[in-house]
């Protein structure tokens, strides 16, 4: 199936054309990246309206297309006020410091199958750090720093309040986000996501059943760190007006809601790269490969069609995930605040760890019993993601129903069913009232 | 390299003086931050990765929120009083600072035998690096050779956090 070794077609770039090769991703990541949170904008409005019966914005160019231009165009011209008790300097540093994070995460998540050009294979990652998900964890946490600063420099008690709110809530999440990745990492033996895309690939399944666990506390971890609804606690507009940027204007408020969609953006395709295989292309091998490993080339050749398809693929991941993201914020009311701090410390922590120690065990016995992750049984279903699957989506079951317990998933009813009850009572509770007071008169 | 060493140096030791010389606490917070990110550059530029990683995941991102949460928390609306900065603080802060510079001065200078790996370290970090991957050369020593320290230490924090739990929830 996989032919490792060299390749003869295939070699190395060197180091200008590295050099001038990163040059050029990072201005066109950057290009693209700006451009997608500016219609990622759009979208938004666009679904709320669907989802509202609404038309949405529709009178700038044909159909709408052109609002986030008259947006970013009136941000810039409007009015930048500056309230007079602000603490000066750290008002204005706080949206650049949410913006930063929000868009340098982007340069570790590889976007495509390298490519081959006349100068050596491309990889087509901005950045392939030998720490790539730490990188990225690290700096997504650094966001907070920004909504933190700003609810504090504001000087305002509802942007503090939003301020300590995103801080404690961010910190809470990154506790379950952090270690639902665990299992990834002893799996994959690495913690670059070229690694991750690859293991998901030899392995035939892809992580969002492997590690189903993971995949669910990452999911919700991920709506948290973004402050998106549900989570979306720091900027509760019915509590704190608008949370952390109550008192920003102008292009300073424009740059926090430029961040909150760069991080929907890299936050999808994170959640793409590592549970849904990256750019891999489903139920097609030609496309697995690695790069090269101490000098050697891992994997298939790789082909400039190949690239262009996994980048399709890995585009419509992402997209999926954004759709997602925002097909909730319009579905869902936002939680009370204890309830987001039990559902971080109480649930999803202790139920991470457990599915840690699970998934240490089943990996364990799977590597003691020699399987491999190429194992195919019968011919195409994958032995060592399987195994994994079952115990993990066994494993998530538990913990939905232990979640649940009987509230929402046991019957659609039993809502209605507790209101007649009540009803009954209180009825039964009437009418032996009447009798007493009928007996004592 | 070297340029980029001087850089983060200087920008690391600048930071650390604002950090002390600051009188409002939020503002002092921000410059240690700085001077957590020096740090993990520095150690990045010596090929210690997973280190530099490390110290922004755990020191500038976790450990630095919690202290500014914490500042913000208890020093509402009075940013600007003077804490308890005497002098005699001062001058052994200052002392003991001195004493570490001119310890490192002598050693760097030959007076004193080189610190360990000095070196030999980028070398050998390097021949490691390559051989066991970059977590792989901090984890596998840790849970081999040091497996009982590790474990002590574990210990330790853990009986930290049931002694915060008893002292900030008396009634249990």
């Amino acid at each position: 199936m996989m032919q490792a070794g060299t390749v003869q077609a295939v070699q190395d770039m060197s180091d200008t054309a590295y050099a001038v090769s990163s040059v050029v991703k990072v201005v066109l990541t950057f290009t693209v990246v700006m451009v997608v949170v500016a219609l990622l904008t759009l979208l938004e409005r666009k679904i709320s309206a669907w989802m509202q019966d609404r038309m949405g914005p529709n009178r700038v160019g044909p159909g709408g297309i052109g609002q986030p231009l008259a947006d970013g165009l009136k941000n810039i011209l409007k009015e930048e006020t500056h309230p007079g008790e602000a603490a000066g300097v750290f008002f204005t540093l706080a949206p650049m410091l949410s913006i930063i994070p929000a868009l340098v995460t982007f340069a570790v998540i590889p976007f495509a199958a390298p490519m081959p050009t006349r100068w050596g294979v491309m990889p087509m990652v901005v950045a392939d750090l030998p720490v790539g998900i730490l990188f990225l964890l690290a700096f997504s946490s650094l966001g907070v720093y920004g909504i933190v600063m700003a609810g504090w420099a504001s000087s305002n008690k509802y942007a503090l309040l939003g301020g300590l709110r995103a801080g404690a809530q961010m910190i809470s999440y990154e506790i379950a986000l952090g270690l639902s990745l665990m299992s990834l990492f002893f799996v994959v033996g690495n913690v670059g996501l070229p690694q991750v895309v690859w293991t998901q690939q030899r392995m035939g399944t892809w992580f969002f059943f492997t590690f189903a666990v993971s995949f669910a506390f990452f999911w919700i971890s991920s709506f948290a760190e973004t402050n998106r609804l549900p989570f979306d606690l720091p900027e509760a507009e019915s509590e704190l007006v608008t949370g952390y940027h109550t008192e920003y204007s102008s292009m300073k408020f424009s740059m926090f809601f430029i961040a909150e969609y760069a991080h929907v953006l890299t936050v999808s395709a994170l959640l793409a790269t590592l549970f849904l295989g990256g750019w891999d292309i489903p139920f097609l091998q030609r496309d697995d490969m690695l790069g090269f490993v101490d000098g050697r080339w891992v994997g298939n050749v790789p082909a400039l069609w190949i690239t262009l398809v996994t980048f399709l693929s890995f585009a419509i991941k992402t997209f999926v995930f954004i759709v997602i993201f925002m097909l909730v914020r319009w579905t869902v009311p936002r939680f009370r605040y204890d309830q987001v701090m039990d559902l971080g410390w109480k649930i999803m922590l202790p139920a991470s760890l457990a599915a840690v120690v699970v998934t240490a065990a089943t990996v364990l016995a799977l590597d003691s019993a020699g399987v491999t992750f190429e194992q195919r049984a019968l011919g195409f279903v994958p032995v060592y993601g399987g195994v994994l699957g079952v115990v993990n989506v066994a494993m998530l079951a538990v913990v939905v129903w232990a979640m649940d317990r009987g509230r929402t998933l046991s019957a659609t009813g039993s809502l209605d069913e507790r209101r007649a009850r009540a009803k009954q009572t209180a009825r039964l509770r009437a009418i032996e009232l009447q009798t007493a007071e009928r007996g004592e008169s | 390299m070297i340029i980029l060493f001087w850089f983060f140096a200087v920008l690391a030791v600048s930071s650390a003086l604002l950090t002390v010389t600051r009188k409002n606490p939020v503002a002092s917070a921000i410059w240690l931050i700085a001077t957590f990110f020096c740090l993990a550059a520095i150690y990045t530029l010596l090929g210690a990765f997973f280190i530099g990683i490390i110290q922004i995941l755990v020191y500038a991102g976790a450990i630095m929120i919690l202290f500014i949460f914490v500042i913000m928390l208890l020093n509402l609306g009075n940013d600007y009083e003077p804490d308890i900065r005497g002098h005699v603080w001062k001058v052994v802060a200052g002392g003991t600072s001195l004493v570490i510079a001119a310890l490192l001065a002598r050693a760097f200078s030959g007076e004193l035998p080189a610190p360990l790996g000095h070196v030999a370290g980028p070398a050998s970090l390097a021949a490691q690096t390559a051989d066991r991957g970059t977590v792989g050369v901090i984890a596998i020593p840790l849970y081999t050779d040091y497996m009982v320290p590790l474990q002590f230490t574990a210990v330790l924090l853990l009986a930290a956090v049931v002694g915060a739990v008893v002292l900030a929830k008396r009634k249990v």
